[in-house]
């Protein structure tokens, strides 16, 4: 077996979509190792599959064939191993920052001593001592991604799947927890499978750009980004990077 | 207050007034002055048997207040308790759903003369006709609010390790509040319109009964001040329950 922390072993995932009433194939033959402290970007045409496969990762969406694998421990179903961050952050509107972050802790009845401690550790992690009372109505856009980022960071997981976390933030906020992220990833030293549709994000963050194909999606090329950290956008190295990865996800939107 | 509120209120009693003045028929037609001493005369007159302390005013609106909370309390627990499981479970909703469909056009008031056949007069004809018009509305918004849980919200919830028992109370439950809170606040409306509707036939107690009551004697004052504490008692439950639910649900309006 592989010495892999995640390994997604020819995965294909097939839907029935009712509106067009026929088998659609989203995923295929899809193979993937990532160890266990490596930053990961899976980038591709939209509709490709990206989230489709870190759902199968996380054990919400079964394949239709191959599995997913921890430490060479089938995936069949969610676990605390694996952390989940969304693009739209899923925060709970009802519990204040605190509760928020502490929610794994609590359903995996975690000691309440112990509860606090981790809940204290990750919100000064990501930057938001002195909000623990705030609800997700009173933080910005980058602020709630922080707290789903420290919530899925208090189960302590060792791979974090992060479904396109900045996708919704203006560049500004996206250019400063992109960076944050990094530090993050620089302490915890965790396995991080990121996906995103935007190129100059996956160069700036990965160091291992995964290019998809369109649908059904499986691995197109596999661009290790050379860089050293922290990686500067206008270097003449992350531009060829750039456009290389960019020319070949064009390539895919065009043959559909 | 803003001003204009008042001015509403003032506006609408001098119109009463100045109308039950044309027409003239104080038997018929009471105005605004004669209600409040009606009102003040109901405060006096002594209430029925069992609340004859009360007065015939406070004594009628207790006994009607009674009512309505026993049964909003039964009609909030069976329809958060049933919508739960409906919201959750869909054989629960297959084997549910058809019957609760059907009985749901009918109107309460139709079950009446059942309702007095199976219970009599009082209280409990009256309590299981507040239940059935305030079950309904509770339980389709339990349900409602169960089934609109946000996906995102119950599968961010697995991967943290949250079994369905914990997805139900954690997640489920707080996520629908704000529909509960809202199927409750019609209920006890709703419950409130049964409560008199049921005391106006079914009962020789309670506010319904004695609007009827000083119909029957031809004392229209006192059946409009009977109206009006009517009006009144729902208006400060309906602003109860708002109030309940802005303190439970602060977190909607936190900005």
């Amino acid at each position: 077996m592989s010495t892999a922390k995640l390994l997604i072993e020819n995965v294909s995932k097939s839907f029935y979509d009712r509106k067009r009433s026929r088998e659609v194939e989203v995923l295929r033959n899809f193979t993937l190792e990532v160890s266990a402290s490596e930053f990961v970007c899976m980038v591709g045409p939209s509709g490709c599959g990206k989230t489709t496969l870190l759902k199968i990762v996380a054990g919400l969406e079964t394949a239709s064939n191959g599995a997913a694998y921890i430490d060479d421990k089938k995936v069949t179903g969610p676990g605390p191993e694996r952390g989940l961050v969304f693009q739209d952050f899923a925060l709970f509107p009802w519990r204040n920052v605190k509760d928020n972050v502490i929610f794994g802790p609590e359903v995996l009845k975690a000691p309440l001593k112990e509860r606090l401690g981790t809940a204290g550790k990750y919100i000064k992690l990501v930057g938001l001592s002195g909000n623990e009372h705030k609800y997700p109505g009173e933080l910005s856009g980058g602020m709630k991604q922080r707290v789903a980022i420290a919530r899925a960071l208090a189960n302590e997981p060792e791979v974090l799947l992060m479904d396109e976390p900045f996708g919704s933030l203006d560049a500004q906020t996206r250019f400063l927890m992109q960076n944050e992220l990094l530090h993050i990833w620089n302490q915890d030293r965790k396995a991080i499978v990121f996906v995103t549709h935007n190129v100059e994000e996956a160069v700036y963050l990965a160091e291992r750009v995964i290019i998809m194909t369109a649908c059904p999606g499986s691995i197109k090329q596999v661009v290790n980004i050379g860089l050293t950290y922290p990686r500067h956008i206008a270097d003449h190295g992350f531009i060829t990077l750039r456009e290389k990865i960019t020319a070949s996800i064009v390539e895919e939107v065009k043959i559909i | 207050m803003r001003p204009l509120r008042i001015v509403s209120i003032l506006l609408f009693l001098v119109i009463w007034e100045i109308a039950a003045l044309l027409v003239a028929l104080p038997q018929l037609f009471p105005t605004p002055v004669a209600v409040i001493i009606a009102l003040k005369d109901l405060l006096i007159a002594p209430g029925p048997s069992e609340t004859v302390w009360a007065g015939e005013l406070m004594g009628n609106t207790i006994i009607s207040l009674w009512r309505v909370l026993v049964g909003f309390l039964i009609a909030a627990i069976s329809g958060v308790f049933l919508g739960i499981i409906i919201g959750q479970w869909q054989k629960a909703r297959d084997l549910l759903e058809p019957v609760i469909e059907i009985m749901r056009p009918i109107p309460p008031l139709a079950w009446i003369p059942l309702a007095i056949l199976w219970f009599g007069l009082g209280f409990k004809p009256a309590v299981f006709l507040i239940w059935l018009g305030a079950f309904f509305p509770i339980l389709l918004n339990t349900v409602l609010g169960m089934e609109s849980t946000p996906k995102n919200f119950v599968e961010v919830a697995k991967t943290l390790g949250a079994d369905s028992w914990q997805l139900l109370t954690k997640v489920s439950l707080p996520s629908a509040t704000p529909s509960i809170m809202a199927g409750l606040r019609i209920g006890i409306g709703i419950g409130w319109m049964c409560l008199v509707a049921a005391e106006l036939t079914g009962s020789n107690s309670g506010l319904g009964f004695m609007i009827m009551y000083y119909y029957s004697t031809m004392e229209a004052a006192k059946t409009v001040a009977g109206m009006l504490m009517i009006g009144i008692v729902g208006y400060i439950m309906f602003i109860g329950l708002k109030k309940l639910e802005d303190k439970l649900l602060f977190w909607r309006t936190v900005a």
